[in-house]
C-alpha cells in the first residue's frame, strides 16, 4: 500500500454516513471523560483498578487485537488465499487464547505483577527485563504506526483530507480518550467497538453472500479452484510447496512459536485480563475471549473471499492484472463502496474506524504502562510517588501518539502488512515464549540464561529474515528460498529453537537462583493454592475456566474439522 | 455514578458499559430503520441485489440494543465479592 494509492476510489458518504460516524465519536470521548472521573491512582490508570468483570475484559481482549491487521489483513489474506486464512484464528489463536487462560494467568495474576516485563524482571533480573521492555516498547510503537495509517486511509477515503491530515486528526481523537481515562476508558471503548465492528461487518458479510449467490455461489466462481475454500495444507498461503512441510509450517511455526508467543506474553492482551477482578476472572477473560475470536472469520475472511469474486478490480489482480491500483488489502473497503447504501456505509465505516482505534489505543495503553512502570521507575527516576508516574504515563501517551505517526509513514510503504507485522512477532515474541514457558516450569534456569536467550533467539529471527526472499522488504537477501508468510514461520521456528538451546547450555554453566526467590513464579516452588481461585469448586459451569476452556477445545476442533 | 461497594476505596467500573452500547446501538438501529423504510431507492437496492440492507440491519441493532439496556436493567453491575487486592 503505497502512500499514493489514496486516490484510487473514494466511498461515497453522505450526511447520514457522517452523522452516524459522528455518535459514534462522540461516545468514544463521552466514555473518555466518564472513564477519566474513576482514575484516581496509578493502579486505576494503568490497569483499571483490577476491577472489571471477565467478559468486559474477555471482550476487551480480543477487541484490542480486532485492528487493523485483524480485519484489513486477514480479509486481504481471505482474498489472496482462501479460507486456509482461518488457520491464523482456529490454530494461531484460540488454542494459545485456551493455554494462557488455563496454565499461565495464574501466574501472572497471582504474582501481582503490573505487566508482563515485571514477571520477567522477578523471574530473571534486570538483564532479561530491559530486553523484554525495551522490544516490546518499541513493537507496540510500530504497530500503533500500522494502525495509525490505516485509520487516517479511511478518513481519507471518506473526507478526502490529504493523508497527512487525517494522521493527525486520528492520532489525536485516540490520543484524547486514552491520555483522559487510561485504560478503563480504553477497555470500555474496546468493548464498545466490539459490537460497532461486528454491527459493521456481519451485514456487509449477508449483503456479499446474498449478492454471490450464498455458499454455493462462491464454490461456483472461487478463483483459481475449489482448492481455495479448503484449509489444509494451506500451501498458498505459507508459500511452502511441499504440503507435509507447509502443514508443519502452519502447526509449529504458526500454532505453537507464533501464536503462543503472541497470545500469552503481549503484554497488550495480557494487561486486559490484568485488569480483571479476580484470578478467575482473570483466567476466564482469554477464556471468554475465545468464543468469539472462533467465528470473527466468518465476518472477515469469507468477505474476503466473495471481494476476490465480485468485485472486479480485485478479480482482475487475482488472475495476474493490474486491478487498476487497488490491493487485496482494499478488500472490505471496495465491498462497501460497491454494495452498502448510505446508512449501513455509516455504520461500516464507523466499524472500521472502531477497529483500527481499538488496535491504537491498545498499543498505546499498554506502551505507556510499560514505559512509565519498567523503563521509567526501573532505570530513569525511581522511588517518586504515585501520581507522578501517572503523569508520566500521560506523558509517554502524548509521546508514543507522535512516534506513532512518524511509525505509520513506514507501515505504508509496506505491500502486505500481514508479512510486515508477522515479521515483528517472530523477532519480538517467538523467543520470548521460549524464555517464558521453562522459566515458569524449569527452576534451574538462570538469569543470564534469560536475557542470552531472548537476545540470540530474536538475533536467529533477524538472520533467517535477512536470508529470506523478503520477509524485510528490501534488506532480505534471498539466500533462502522461502518468501511471505512462510518465511516469517520459518523466522519464528529459529527463534524458538535459539532459545531454547541458548537458555539451557547457558542455564548449565551460571549459578541459579535461590530457590526462596523464585515462589509465585515457578511452577514446581509455587503452593497449588496460590494458583487457583480458593471458591473455583463452587462456580456454576459457565464460570469455571477448565470447563469453559474444554468446550472451547471441542468447538475449536469440529470448526477445523468442517472446514478441511 | 452508582457506588456499589461502599467499603472499598471505590469502584472502577462503576458507569454501566452494557447502557451506553445498548443505546449506540438503538441509535444506529433506528437511524437504519428510517432509511430502509423512506429512503430505500431502487439503485440503492440494487447495488445488494433487492436486499434492503438497512431495514434488516436497524430491526437486528434495534433489538440488540433492546437486549444490552434489559441485561443491565435484569442484572445491574455487581462488583465481585472477592477483593481485588
Amino acid at each position: 500500500m503505497a502512500m499514493a494509492s489514496d486516490d484510487t476510489f473514494r466511498l461515497d458518504a453522505d450526511v447520514v454516513d457522517y452523522t452516524i460516524v459522528a455518535l459514534y465519536f462522540a461516545v468514544v470521548l463521552g466514555i473518555g471523560l466518564l472513564a477519566r472521573r474513576q482514575v484516581s491512582s496509578s493502579i486505576d490508570f494503568f490497569l483499571s483498578g483490577r476491577s472489571l468483570p471477565a467478559w468486559v475484559t474477555g471482550l476487551a481482549f480480543i477487541s484490542a487485537n480486532l485492528g487493523a491487521v485483524e480485519i484489513m489483513g486477514m480479509s486481504a489474506n481471505g482474498a489472496e488465499f482462501g479460507m486456509a486464512t482461518v488457520h491464523y484464528f482456529w490454530i494461531g489463536a484460540v488454542p494459545a487464547m485456551l493455554f494462557l487462560g488455563i496454565v499461565m494467568m495464574p501466574f501472572y495474576y497471582g504474582s501481582k505483577v503490573r505487566s508482563v516485563p515485571e514477571f520477567m524482571r522477578k523471574r530473571f533480573g534486570t538483564g532479561a527485563h530491559l530486553v523484554n521492555a525495551l522490544s516490546f516498547a518499541i513493537a507496540q510503537l510500530l504497530i500503533a504506526g500500522i494502525n495509525l495509517y490505516l485509520l487516517a486511509t479511511i478518513v481519507n477515503r471518506l473526507l478526502g483530507w490529504p493523508l497527512w491530515v487525517s494522521l493527525v486528526v486520528a492520532a489525536a481523537i485516540v490520543l484524547s480518550y486514552t491520555a483522559l481515562g487510561g485504560l478503563s476508558a480504553a477497555i470500555y471503548n474496546e468493548v464498545l467497538q466490539f459490537f460497532v465492528i461486528v454491527a459493521a461487518l456481519l451485514p456487509l458479510t449477508i449483503v456479499a453472500l446474498n449478492k454471490v449467490g450464498g455458499w454455493q455461489g462462491i464454490q461456483d466462481k472461487v478463483k483459481p479452484d475449489g482448492e481455495q475454500l479448503s484449509s489444509w495444507p494451506g500451501t498458498d498461503l505459507t508459500g511452502i510447496d511441499n504440503p507435509v512441510l507447509s502443514v508443519i509450517g502452519i502447526v509449529f511455526g504458526l500454532g505453537f512459536v507464533l501464536s503462543f508467543g503472541y497470545w500469552t506474553t503481549n503484554f497488550v492482551e495480557v494487561q486486559r485480563a490484568m485488569a480483571s477482578s479476580s484470578i478467575s476472572a482473570a483466567r476466564r477473560a482469554p477464556i471468554i475471549g475465545a468464543f468469539p475470536k472462533m467465528f470473527v472469520p466468518f465476518i472477515v475472511i469469507v468477505p474476503g473471499v466473495i471481494a476476490a469474486i465480485i468485485i472486479p478490480e480485485l478479480a482482475d489482480l487475482k488472475g495476474g492484472g493490474k486491478g487498476d491500483g487497488v490491493t487485496y488489502n482494499d478488500a472490505i473497503l471496495l465491498l462497501m463502496r460497491d454494495l452498502l447504501p448510505n446508512g449501513m456505509l455509516g455504520v461500516a465505516i464507523a466499524g472500521l474506524m472502531a477497529s483500527f482505534m481499538a488496535g491504537m489505543a491498545a498499543n498505546i495503553s499498554a506502551f505507556n504502562t510499560v514505559f512509565s512502570y519498567d523503563l521509567w521507575q526501573q532505570y530513569v527516576v525511581m522511588d517518586r510517588e504515585d501520581g507522578y508516574y501517572t503523569w508520566i504515563g500521560r506523558i509517554a501517551t502524548v509521546g508514543a501518539t507522535v512516534v506513532a505517526i512518524g511509525t505509520a509513514g513506514i507501515a505504508s510503504q509496506y505491500d502486505n502488512l500481514m508479512n510486515y507485522l508477522q515479521v515483528l512477532f517472530g523477532f519480538f515474541n517467538a523467543p520470548l515464549f521460549a524464555t517464558f514457558i521453562l522459566g515458569m516450569f524449569w527452576k534451574r534456569m538462570t538469569a543470564a540464561a534469560g536475557w542470552t536467550g531472548l537476545v540470540s533467539g530474536t538475533a536467529a529471527a533477524i538472520v533467517v529474515a535477512i536470508l529470506s526472499e523478503d520477509a524485510l522488504g528490501g534488506a532480505s537477501v534471498g539466500v533462502l528460498g522461502i518468501s511471505g508468510q512462510g518465511a516469517s514461520f520459518v523466522a519464528a521456528g529459529a527463534a524458538f529453537v535459539v532459545d531454547v538451546l541458548v537458555s539451557v547450555v547457558v542455564s548449565t554453566r551460571t549459578r541459579p537462583r535461590v530457590e526462596s526467590e523464585l515462589k509465585g513464579l515457578v511452577y514446581s516452588l509455587t503452593p497449588k493454592e496460590s494458583l487457583t481461585d480458593p471458591d473455583e469448586g463452587t462456580l456454576p459451569w459457565y464460570q469455571s475456566p477448565t470447563k469453559l476452556a474444554g468446550i472451547g477445545l471441542v468447538l475449536v476442533i469440529v470448526l477445523n474439522v468442517i472446514f478441511w | 455514578m452508582n457506588d456499589q461497594t461502599p467499603e472499598t476505596r471505590h469502584t472502577a467500573g462503576a458507569f454501566d458499559i452494557r447502557v451506553i452500547i445498548g443505546a449506540l446501538l438503538g441509535v444506529f438501529g433506528l437511524i437504519l430503520l428510517g432509511m430502509g423504510l423512506f429512503n430505500a431507492s431502487d439503485a440503492e437496492l440494487d447495488k445488494a441485489d433487492g436486499l434492503n440492507i438497512n431495514l434488516w440491519s436497524g430491526i437486528g441493532l434495534v433489538a440488540a440494543g433492546v437486549a444490552f439496556v434489559v441485561w443491565a436493567r435484569l442484572r445491574p453491575i455487581v462488583v465481585p465479592s472477592d477483593p481485588a487486592s
